[in-house]
């Protein structure tokens, strides 16, 4: 386990858990039943600020009382607390999958599944309201990758020193974004941010130094990003207040799960999107009106994604606000195909480096909010 | 009597001929027949009179070729003597049903002795002993060695035996696999002497042929004992005789029974009450069972001297109302001469009988088990942790009246615990053996929703729970499927009553299974509790920083208030 860096933050949070155990021990003693109230994490319980650009929590609360058949995770959640509390105290950290092998000690209490420990976690989270890092729990997965025109100013971690990191110095390589980023600072001329889906696309773009060409920076985020992916292009476009363009497959998971949730934040921890959000991120491609445009290679939709594009269409707010978003989404369900940004191969290796990119961002104007 | 009994043959109207129309003599053929006259012999020397129906139903041979014995020796699986271990069963079966038929006629507890003797590897001696009133020394000869002769057949009351072959089929069985004669002893009262007949039948001539008569000395009052020697095979388990004579002490409580396997220990069941079957009494036909054929043949033989007459008189629940209303339905005048109405004017009249609205038959006809009776039977059967029964009102199919009673035990040791429910079927408290998935009463079962009641069932296959369902048809006319006596053919007002009374003891089963579900549950939960109660303590602990003892009780205070919340 790495060791963390106090933060004023850690009095505030453990007075907290101090406080959330002791009410549940004075009810006890009270002859009532305890109870812990947490946010209710889902869409439903989320509205689009339009102003604000993100997904904010609404105030629906569930309550988990202890009864018979809460006893169990009532268990957990306690010792989950409790060994947040020890990692706040002793400054140390630990990752999901530590923490879920920690469970192991705890008998009849612990966790059979690492979603389940994740599960109780997030609770936790979403109970104080807080980041997991703030209550010492950090992910597993890295945060992204960065090349081009930027340089990262951190601090080195045994000496205190100022770092210079410049990400045109990385070759065929990139820097890769820590998971935490409040720290950093940053120096730039770039004139626009390229987040990319998939690791395979950043490869050719840095490959052939479009960053030079373009004058950008290039970010992969490799699936599904990262908290530490949102917020560190949040705070570079908000301090360098330069536009974030995303290039991710055309299919509904590229459009919802990746780009809604970099753009507005996700359901499930809806209290933290006003930090993890990226409102100013712009949609480059693939759009539906692409793989006609284009004339790319298709894939037909999958059951699952049809699914999903009806049920963004029904309950996502950010969809419900947006009509050219509902009109793309309604375009691909009647094409009944997808596309993803590597098809675009077919033209050509470096069709997308030559035409494709150039061409969109002429036309920035007309991406997709 | 006899005319009667040959009316419903079941094998066509030429047989009827056979019977009814042969001459009562022919020379030619009984000088030919050499044994028929050793059997005149045989029945001299004891010097009684050899009845004259004899010589009737001898004579009937010369008219036909073929004679109903001849047919079933060549068509014996219709009988069920299809395979050798089945043999075996369906002569115990006949020689059982038989005896419990008798038993119960004459209003005594029937005791029967049932022995079978291995004699080489395929060839067994089967002596079946009831304590019955015995056989009169004139029918023995006749019950035992000819086809078709029965008291059963032509009546409409429930019995065990309806159509008169059985055992005498058994009888030609033996005869053909083994030569050997069938032996019958049989005493008809303390101050008679027992009877010992070798019997032989005559497949050609449907007669039978006596080889020994003596007297002998016989250790008890009454009763009646046959022994067939056959080909067959012994099998153990619940599809042979073993489980057959389990069966039939479940569907006769009251019957006491011994059992001397061929190999294994003997089995004595003892009886489950002393009370003996409700008689059952004999009805005339209903209107609505008689079809065109028969109708005919009543009205030919009717003693009534007008329509109006016959239809009241043969027939139950005709008033003289409802007799006017069919005739004034067929316009047939009631003054009418039932002998003169031609096949035109038997059809019309049939139609009429069809329309008119006729009361049901009466149904004390029929002789339930009883649910008190069935519960007692799978009890000391199975030891299940729990048993119902059902026993439904009458109700009527093709106008014959018919019951059905449906009993349930579950769970105990005595069964596994995801192996296909065990099925008992019953008819006139005869268990029925083969054609399972045939049967109607298999069928409704299957049809049966059982995960409403909480028991496991895969699409089309019988319920899988550790649990015994039987199912009694009672009826004055069982509709089986083929004249070997395995399946229930699936009318649909036998299927509807058949499905009314099992679900009925399923909705119990139900509430027996979702209460022992609750009672696990909360066992399960006061379980659960002790379970996690601690961590939330330690918990606590470590957060707060409790001592011990504030841990302890603040333990000991949640188990109570988590108890007090289960109990409500």
């Amino acid at each position: 386990m790495a060791t963390r860096r106090k933060t004023k933050n850690d009095g505030d949070i453990l007075g907290r858990i101090r406080a959330e155990a002791g009410n549940v021990d004075v009810k006890i003693n009270k002859g009532v039943k305890p109870s812990m109230k947490f946010p209710v994490r889902s869409l439903q319980n989320v509205a689009y600020q339009p102003k604000k650009g993100y997904f904010e929590i609404k105030g629906r609360m569930k309550e988990r009382t202890l009864t018979v058949n809460t006893v169990k995770t009532f268990a957990q959640t306690l010792r989950m607390m409790s060994f947040s509390k020890e990692l706040v105290e002793t400054d140390d950290i630990a990752t999901k999958r530590e923490a879920y092998y920690v469970s192991k000690n705890w008998a009849e209490a612990r966790f059979a599944e690492q979603p389940e420990s994740d599960t109780v976690m997030e609770d936790v989270e979403a109970l104080f309201g807080v980041n997991r890092e703030q209550l010492g729990f950090i992910p597993e997965e890295k945060g992204g990758d960065v090349a081009g025109k930027l340089v990262v100013i951190d601090v080195d971690p045994s000496t205190g020193k100022e770092l210079r990191i410049d990400c045109t110095k990385f070759g065929s390589g990139a820097y890769s974004i820590p998971i935490s980023v409040e720290q950093l600072k940053f120096e730039t001329e770039a004139k626009f941010i390229l987040v990319i889906e998939t690791a395979g696309m950043f490869q050719r773009l840095v490959k052939h130094s479009y960053w030079k060409k373009a004058n950008c920076i290039l970010v992969s985020m490799g699936g599904v990003p990262t908290r530490a992916c949102r917020r560190f292009i949040r705070r570079l476009a908000d301090i360098k207040k330069i536009p974030v363009y995303v290039f991710v497959d055309g299919d509904p998971y590229g459009f919802m799960n990746i780009y809604r949730t970099l753009k507005v934040g996700s359901g499930n921890a809806a209290h933290l999107n006003e930090y993890f959000c990226v409102p100013q991120a712009r949609f480059l491609g693939i759009t539906p009106q692409d793989i006609t445009d284009y004339e790319l290679p298709t894939h037909p939709l999958k059951e699952v994604d049809i699914k999903r594009a009806k049920d963004a269409l029904k309950n996502d707010p950010f969809v419900l606000h947006h009509k050219p978003w509902q009109r793309a989404l309604k375009q691909m369900v009647k094409m009944g195909v997808r596309a993803e940004q590597q098809a675009l191969a077919k033209h050509g290796l470096n069709y997308v480096i030559d035409e494709y990119l150039p061409r969109k961002i002429a036309k920035a104007a007309q991406f997709l909010p | 009597m006899k005319k009667n009994r040959a009316s419903r043959t079941g094998k066509g109207g030429a047989q009827t001929a056979l019977f009814e129309e042969a001459p009562a003599e022919n020379t030619k053929k009984e000088k030919k027949t050499t044994v028929r006259a050793a059997t005149a012999a045989n029945l001299r020397v004891t010097k009684k009179k050899r009845p004259a129906k004899v010589a009737k139903l001898r004579g009937t041979a010369k008219q036909r070729e073929i004679s109903v014995s001849e047919f079933f020796s060549k068509n014996r699986h219709l009988l069920g003597f299809d395979n050798p271990s089945k043999a075996l069963l369906t002569t115990v079966k006949e020689a059982v049903d038989n005896s419990l038929d008798a038993c119960e006629e004459a209003g005594i507890l029937p005791v029967i002795h049932v022995l079978i003797e291995p004699l080489a590897d395929d060839r067994f001696r089967v002596t079946v002993k009831d304590n019955g009133p015995g056989i009169d020394r004139k029918e023995v000869p006749r019950v035992f060695g000819s086809l078709l002769y029965g008291s059963k057949f032509h009546r409409l009351r429930q019995s065990r035996g309806q159509q008169g072959i059985g055992i005498s089929a058994a009888g030609m069985y033996g005869q053909l696999t083994t030569g050997k004669p069938v032996i019958v002893v049989s005493r008809c009262g303390s101050k008679k002497p027992a009877q010992r007949f070798s019997i032989l039948l005559d497949t050609r001539t449907n007669l039978p042929v006596i080889t020994a008569n003596d007297e002998v000395e016989w250790d008890q009052p009454h009763g009646t004992s046959i022994e067939i020697e056959l080909e067959a095979s012994y099998k153990g388990g619940r599809h042979s005789v073993d489980g057959y004579l389990w069966q039939v002490a479940l569907a006769n409580p009251h019957v006491e029974l011994h059992y001397r396997p061929p190999k294994g220990d003997p089995v004595d069941i003892e009886r489950a009450t002393k009370e003996m079957p409700v008689e059952a009494r004999e009805i005339k036909p209903h209107p609505r069972g008689v079809e065109l054929g028969q109708l005919m043949k009543m009205l030919k033989e009717t003693k009534a001297r007008n329509l109006s007459g016959f239809l009241t008189r043969d027939f139950s629940r005709v008033s003289s109302r409802v007799a006017a209303e069919i005739l004034e339905g067929a316009k047939l005048k009631p003054t009418m001469s039932p002998t003169r109405a031609h096949r035109d004017a038997a059809e019309v009249l049939y139609r009429a009988i069809q329309r008119t609205k006729i009361m049901n038959p009466p149904t004390n006809c029929l002789s339930p088990i009883g649910d008190a009776h069935l519960a007692k039977s799978l009890e000391s059967r199975h030891e299940p942790a729990f048993v119902c029964a059902v026993s439904r009102p009458p109700a009527v199919y093709r106008g014959n009246p018919f019951l059905i009673e449906a009993a349930l035990a579950y769970g105990g040791p005595s069964f596994e615990a995801d192996a296909p429910a065990r099925l008992y079927r019953l008819a006139n408290r005869v268990p029925l053996q083969y054609q399972k998935s045939a049967c109607a009463i298999t069928k409704s079962v299957i049809d049966v929703a059982w995960k409403g009641y909480g028991v496991h069932q895969s699409r089309g296959a019988l319920p899988a729970a550790p649990m015994a369902i039987l199912v009694h048809i009672a009826s004055v006319w069982v509709p089986f499927t083929s004249e070997s006596k395995e399946a229930i053919a699936s009318y649909p007002e036998i299927t509807k009553e058949i499905r009314l009374a099992i679900q009925e003891c399923g909705r119990k089963l139900g509430a027996h299974i979702r209460r022992r579900r609750r009672l696990a549950d909360a066992e399960k939960k006061k379980s659960y509790i002790e379970k996690y109660i601690p961590h939330i303590g330690l918990a606590l602990q470590e957060i707060l920083g409790l001592t011990d003892k504030k841990r302890a009780t603040t333990e000991s205070r949640l188990r109570e208030i988590l108890e007090k919340s289960r109990k409500m």
